[in-house]
Order: C-alpha cells, then structure tokens, then sequence
C-alpha cells in the first residue's frame, strides 16, 4: 500500500516539475509536431483497421441477433452509432493506443534514463522532465481526438458498407437509425474522455520511464507497467467520467 | 574553484561518503582516484547535484551549491560540463546536434555563431566532418571526443569527467587525456577527471586525490604520488610486484 503512495508522490512531483518553468517556446514547438507525427500520425493506420472491422462487426452482429421481427431494422444503425461514438472510438482506441504509444514513450525515456542522458540534460541546465513529457502530453491531447473522430467514421462507415453489401439492411434504414434520437453531447462525451486518456497514457508512461533504474531488462519491465497502469487507470477514469457527464 | 566541505553521504546503511573534503583547483587537471567502489561516481554526482548529500556543503567560486533549490542551481549548471563515463549522448541527435544542444538551450547567439562553435568544438576534438553521423555510427573513442565536444560547447568554467578513457585503447586514452589537459590550460577550467588508470593521473593529474572506503586517504600532487610513505596509496599506485620494484627504484633515487 505505501508503494502506491510512493507512486502517487513521485507521479505528482514529476507533473509538477512538467509545468513549472518550462525551456524556450520556440524549441517546443517543433518537438510537439515532432510527437505529434511518432504519437498520432503513425498510429493512424491501426486505429483505422480497427474501426474498420469493429464497425462491420457490431453490424452483422446486431443483426444476426434481432432477427425476431418484433425489433425495427433500424436498431442495427442505431447501435452501431452508439457503440462506436459511447465506448469503441474512446475507450477501446485509447487501451490500443496505451499498448502501442504508452509502452514507446517509456522504453524511450527509459532507455534514456539509464544511458544518463536525463543526467546530462541536467547538467547542461535543461528540466529534462518539462523537456521530455510536455511535448508528449501536448501532442496526445491534440492528436488524439482526431483518431477518435476518425475511429468513429471509420467504423460507422463500415457498418453502412458491410449491411448494405450482405443485405441485412437497406441504407436508409441505416440512417434513419443513426440519426435517431441522437444527442450531439455524446459525441462531447467522447472526446472529453480521449483527452483525459491520451493525459494519462503519456504522463504515466513518462513517468515509469522516467523513474527507470538499472538496466535493459528494467526498462522492459517499466514498458510492461506503463501499458499497465495506464489500462487500469482508463477504466477507472472511464467509469468515473461517464457517472459524472452522462447521467 | 570548486570547494567540497566535509560532506558525507550514505544509501540507507552504507556509508559512502564520509567527511571528504576537497579543493580542486582552476587552471589544473584535479584527480579523484580511488579502487572501484570506493565511492568516486557518488561523489562527483554529489558535487554536480545529481545526488544530494547528507551533510556538508559544495561551493563554487564561494556561492553555496548546496543550499541552493533547483532553479538557482540552473544558473551554475550553465557553467558546468560534463564527461559521462558512457558518454551518454543524446542517440536521437547527430553528433553536431549534440554539441549544439546547450547554444540552442541557453545562448542567445544567432544559427550562424552557433554553427560556428560547433564546427570550432568539433576541430578542437579532432571530429571535423563527423557533424551528421549519429552516435551508433561511430566508436567509442569518437563518442568520448563528442561529449567533451559537448561539454566544452557552452565555455564552462568547471568540467567533470567520469572515467574518460576506460574501454579506450592506451593511445586513444592518452589522446583524450592531452585534451582534457590542452583545453584546461587554454580555457582555465576547474577540471575534475575521476579516474583509476594510473597513466593519466601521472600524465595529466596536477592534484591528486586519492579515497579510500569513502574516506579522503591522500592528496598531493603527481611527483609526490610516486614517493609516498602512505601504504594504502602506495598499494593502489604499484600493486603488482613489478610495480612495486619500479617504486624501490624511485625510492633510491630520491
Ligand atoms: N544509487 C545508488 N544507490 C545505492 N547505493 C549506491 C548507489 N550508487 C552507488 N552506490 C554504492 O556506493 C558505493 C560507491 O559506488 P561508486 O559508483 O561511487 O564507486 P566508484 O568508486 O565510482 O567505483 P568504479 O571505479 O567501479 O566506478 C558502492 O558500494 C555502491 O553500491
Ligand atoms: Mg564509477
């Protein structure tokens, strides 16, 4: 129980150093665009691939299971919209994304930490952790909204591709059901939560980078927990935001 | 000059540090020498502020480094440089990248000044033409010469350097040693080498400073490090019987 404390304390005092003094603006800028390609850009093609297949799946799916009769084709729409926009684009991108960018930022600070590159930039001066993390979280926080955005089109226009080509629903009743009874806030809801994932998959990555000690197999092990902890934080902030936004 | 006042440090249980006290000289190579594990790394990381101490304080040229916080101590850590014993370059950058980190950081010179110093830094370290090779790309010797390229790019008043030629081949290391002795001399730097190969401390060393345990066992200078009575130095200095023969040797000629 201290242990987590002791995280607790270390993670806070590390965002602070992040944001108090930061170095010259000029230099931040092109190391944002910088994250902003290696974090967003690059992980465009698998979140795309993803949505892609989600949304031909939650299709056929919802098909295959109100065959009844009793329930309006529609609903097939309906709840692939729902699917997509409530949990899909947000919550299951961002635990992809943990895996991919999160295990990448904390190998990469890591490996820096033991090779005493963060020790040099502290000897020249620099806050090797405002340095290293703020362009980071800066870039998530732009970037990953987008991929959401995307992850959403992707996937809604899928559903539309994949029930209209096997037949298990005509597109207009496709799209009388994604526009039913749709609140644009949800789409708010969605994006609120990407921001306050793609903050926790980069500032918690940093973190168990950036508290590295020893050697090649710890930086292993600090990219195994970062991926970790930041799954786990996901879901609890997951729950948390949707208690507070959408009831 | 940088000023070391009585200060011990310990990890939980283990004393590694206890009262050293250490004067090292502007203008002068200094040496801290001692067998591995005697506590030399923790104390130049204490005295750079990648540790904090327990007890005791660090000055340099008279401003009190310890009881400053982290922000005032930047202003210091502008005139420092240092040698990493891995040479801990920046592996994302070239290598003309790397001694241009600490300009584009901290000066307010112009692309071209600062282009200027590195091409200066780099012919001063014998690298002229490297500039956009990255670290992988070349030796080891070559990783040194840039991290002392890097570390004298901001004209420091102190260097540090941890072990500059270990893993070296003796004519690379003597290489590297002249170096470090041309540009104290030239700039009058506070240079401070942390060492245990007794080629350069006879070499280079102006001061001496050997640590035993933890414990400041000897200091001098590098006539008197050959012709002291002091046992434990002595078997650090010479420690095999060849050595110790060449020793009897000097002790006659005195
Ligand atoms: N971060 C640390 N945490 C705990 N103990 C440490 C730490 N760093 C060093 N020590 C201990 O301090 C002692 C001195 O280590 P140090 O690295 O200063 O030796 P050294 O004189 O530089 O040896 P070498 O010549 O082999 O580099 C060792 O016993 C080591 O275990
Ligand atoms: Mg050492």
């Amino acid at each position: 129980m201290t242990n987590i404390y002791r995280h607790i304390g270390r993670y806070t005092l590390m965002l602070v150093n992040v944001f108090t003094r930061p170095e010259k603006r000029k230099l931040y800028r092109k190391l944002i665009i910088d994250e902003i390609d290696k974090i967003g850009i690059q992980s465009l093609g698998i979140v795309a691939l993803l949505a892609l297949f989600m949304g031909a799946v939650v299709t056929l799916q919802t098909a295959a299971n109100i065959d009844s009769g009793w329930i309006p084709k529609w609903t097939i729409g309906f709840t692939t919209r729902q699917t997509m926009i409530l949990e899909f684009s947000s919550t299951i991108v961002c635990l992809i994304l943990s895996g991919k960018v999160g295990s990448n930022i904390a190998s990469e600070i890591g490996t820096m930490r033991i090779t005493e590159q963060i020790d040099a930039m502290d000897i020249i001066g620099v806050n090797s952790a405002s340095y290293l993390v703020l362009p980071k979280i800066i870039a998530s926080i732009i970037i990953f909204p987008f991929l959401v955005i995307i992850a959403m089109a992707c996937g809604i226009t899928a559903g539309a591709l994949i029930g209209t080509s096997t037949g298990v629903i005509s597109l207009t009743d496709y799209e009388y059901g994604l526009t039913y009874s749709f609140e644009p806030f949800q789409v708010s809801y969605t994006l609120i939560k990407s921001v306050v994932f793609a903050f926790i998959i980069t500032s918690v990555s940093s973190y168990h980078g950036y508290y590295t000690k020893g050697g090649a197999l710890e930086v292993g092990q600090s990219s195994t927990r970062a991926v970790v902890y930041s799954i786990i934080l996901i879901m609890i902030s997951n729950y948390i935001l949707t208690q507070l936004l959408l009831l | 000059m940088i000023q070391v006042k009585d200060i011990s440090k310990s990890f939980e249980s283990n004393d590694v540090l206890k009262n050293i006290t250490i004067d090292f000289h502007p203008g002068k190579v200094n040496f801290i020498i001692g067998r591995s594990g005697s506590g030399k790394s923790v104390l130049t990381k204490c005295i750079v502020g990648l540790m904090e101490v327990n007890k005791g304080e660090i000055l340099f040229d008279g401003r009190n480094f310890t009881a400053m916080d982290r922000w005032d101590r930047r202003g210091i850590r502008q005139e420092m440089g240092m040698l990493f014993q891995g040479s801990a370059l920046f592996d994302s950058m070239t290598v003309e990248e790397n001694v241009m980190f600490p300009l584009k950081m901290y000066s307010n010179m112009t692309k071209q000044e600062m282009q200027a110093r590195v091409d200066f830094c780099l012919e001063r370290v014998n690298l002229s033409g490297k500039n956009k090779l990255f670290p992988s790309e070349i030796s080891g010797g070559m990783q040194k010469r840039t991290g002392i390229a890097r570390a004298i790019s901001m004209n420091p008043k102190y260097l540090f350097c941890d072990e500059p030629n270990s893993g070296l081949d003796p004519e690379t290391a003597i290489v590297i040693d002249n170096l470090i002795k041309e540009i104290t001399y030239e700039f009058n730097i506070t240079t401070v080498v942390v060492s245990h190969d007794m080629n350069s401390v006879i070499e280079i060393g102006d001061f001496i400073n050997f640590i035993y345990k933890g414990e400041m066992c000897w200091q001098g200078d590098r006539s008197q490090i050959l012709r002291s009575d002091n046992d434990i130095l002595n078997n650090f200095v010479f420690p095999s019987e060849f050595m110790k023969e060449i020793k009897d040797v000097l002790r006659r000629e005195r």
